[in-house]
């Protein structure tokens, strides 16, 4: 996809094709900006102490190299995020806790002095879930370097630079995690379906929060990471998100109103040791929205969170993609 | 979760397993429950000398089952973290117990040993 003209209704593709529509559904999930850090790039993955496991099966090999190392030499791990919206946002806390597990289980906790940076000023964006990361985390000894946000590194000297309150702050790392800033692709800016006033350096889709439903061109819909929404960058969102758009396009395709909506809901199986998981799933507005409440606390490290995790998810997800699930 | 219909259990369980492997393990189960109730419906009584090696293998079971689990899913005993894990933990336990009580029961019916062969105690 290299273009679309809302005004037209035609979508042009990079072989050059133009194709006309009635109904669009945009869906073509974020884009890695990975040279927004100064002095990084792939390449380095897996060496020097540099993990980045977004970009792939075999980046994330080479990652865990990297951890793997770190885990049984020590020294100072450093944790990123970055300050845009991000794919799981409770994935970099999963990283430190997992990397904390296996030097912990391999008896070098007491060397390993673990960071966990954040351009955001709380670890987690529902504050009941923050507040029982910190929890966590000050357990574990791992300590926070908050409202700081990762713009360069210096792979050599294994320095990495923050940006804090508009001056610059310098960390020596033993490892670090670069998480780089995601935004949608640029023909969603170019094509004029971008917010104007929200999320201007991410570009994503300007759609209504309910219906994902564009709200300059009703027969467009967003799906997915590129959705202009608050929360849902998720695989378990998009489960709640498919129905809701199938429910408004078929409806409008009919003539009607369509009443399915989308109330934001994410999950989040945050990992916090090998074993165990808090099954955490939330809405729009913060709420904890639990699949079984009264059995599987959400705010607890439990190992049937775990086992729905390593035994369900992936299948599920799968399964998602056959359309059967 | 949104809705948890039989068809995505079965999908989910398909890509979990493999189709072939989830079929076959379920043909399995179908046939030894068969098998089960065949021999109760042949020999119109529950055999308690039969049941008595079958439920010597029950301790057996549950070991595996829980091994078979944990090592499935990278995980320990001292993973469990609240009552729901210990629940779960009981209920893999007990699948496994009953599940290797009746194949042993049945296996002995139908084989039998020289101990069990002739039916139930009844004369």
């Amino acid at each position: 996809m290299a273009a679309v003209d809302a005004e037209a209704r035609t979508v042009s593709t990079e072989s050059g094709q133009r194709l006309d529509y009635d109904w669009l559904v945009v869906a073509p999930g974020l884009v890695l900006d990975h040279d927004a850090i100064e002095g990084f790039n792939l390449d380095m993955v897996g060496e020097k102490g540099i993990g980045a496991l977004y970009a792939g099966p075999e980046h994330a090999a080479r990652t865990w190299a990297a951890a793997s190392r770190f885990a049984e030499e020590g020294g100072t791990g450093l944790f990123t995020r970055p300050a845009t919206e991000m794919k799981c946002a409770g994935a970099p806390l999963k990283h430190t806790f997992l990397i904390d597990d296996i030097g912990r289980r391999a008896g070098n906790a007491g060397r390993m002095n673990m960071i966990y940076a954040a351009p955001q000023s709380a670890l987690f964006g529902v504050p009941i879930v923050a507040e029982k990361v910190r929890m966590l985390f000050e357990d574990r000894g791992v300590e926070t370097m908050m409202n700081r946000t990762l713009t360069a590194i210096d792979a050599g000297a294994r320095r990495a630079t923050f940006a804090v309150d508009g001056g610059t702050e310098e960390v020596d790392y033993d490892y670090i995690h670069v998480i780089p800033p995601q935004r949608a692709p640029d023909f969603v800016v170019q094509s004029g379906l971008a917010w104007a006033d929200r999320w201007t350096d991410q570009g994503w889709v300007e759609v209504d929060m309910q219906t994902l439903r564009h709200l300059r061109y009703p027969e467009i819909f967003a799906l997915g990471d590129v959705a202009g929404v608050p929360k849902g960058k998720t695989a378990a969102s998009v489960k709640w998100q498919v129905p809701v758009v199938e429910d408004h396009l078929v409806a409008a395709i009919e003539g009607r109103e369509g009443t399915a909506t989308y109330n934001g809901y994410t999950s989040c199986p945050m990992i916090t040791r090998i074993g165990r998981a808090m099954l955490i799933e939330f809405d729009y507005r913060n709420n904890l929205v639990p699949s079984f409440p009264g059995i599987i606390a959400p705010l607890e490290e439990l190992w049937i969170s775990w086992l729905m995790k390593e035994v369900a998810l992936k299948p599920t997800y799968n399964a998602m993609l056959r359309g059967r699930a | 979760m949104q809705e948890l219909t039989h068809e995505t259990m079965i999908a989910v369980f398909e890509e979990i397993f493999g189709r072939s492997l989830f079929w076959l393990m379920v043909a399995a189960v179908a046939l030894i429950t068969l098998g089960y109730i065949y021999v109760l419906v042949r020999d119109r009584a529950v055999s308690w000398r039969k049941f008595l090696l079958a439920q010597l293998s029950m301790p057996l079971g549950a070991v595996l089952a829980v091994w078979f689990v944990m090592a499935m899913t990278r995980s320990r005993l001292s993973d469990i973290g609240g009552p729901v894990d210990v629940m779960l933990l009981l209920g893999i336990a007990a699948l496994g117990a009953v599940g290797m009580a009746i194949l042993v029961y049945t296996v002995e019916a139908l084989i039998g040993s020289r101990r069990t062969t002739g039916g139930g105690d009844v004369r």
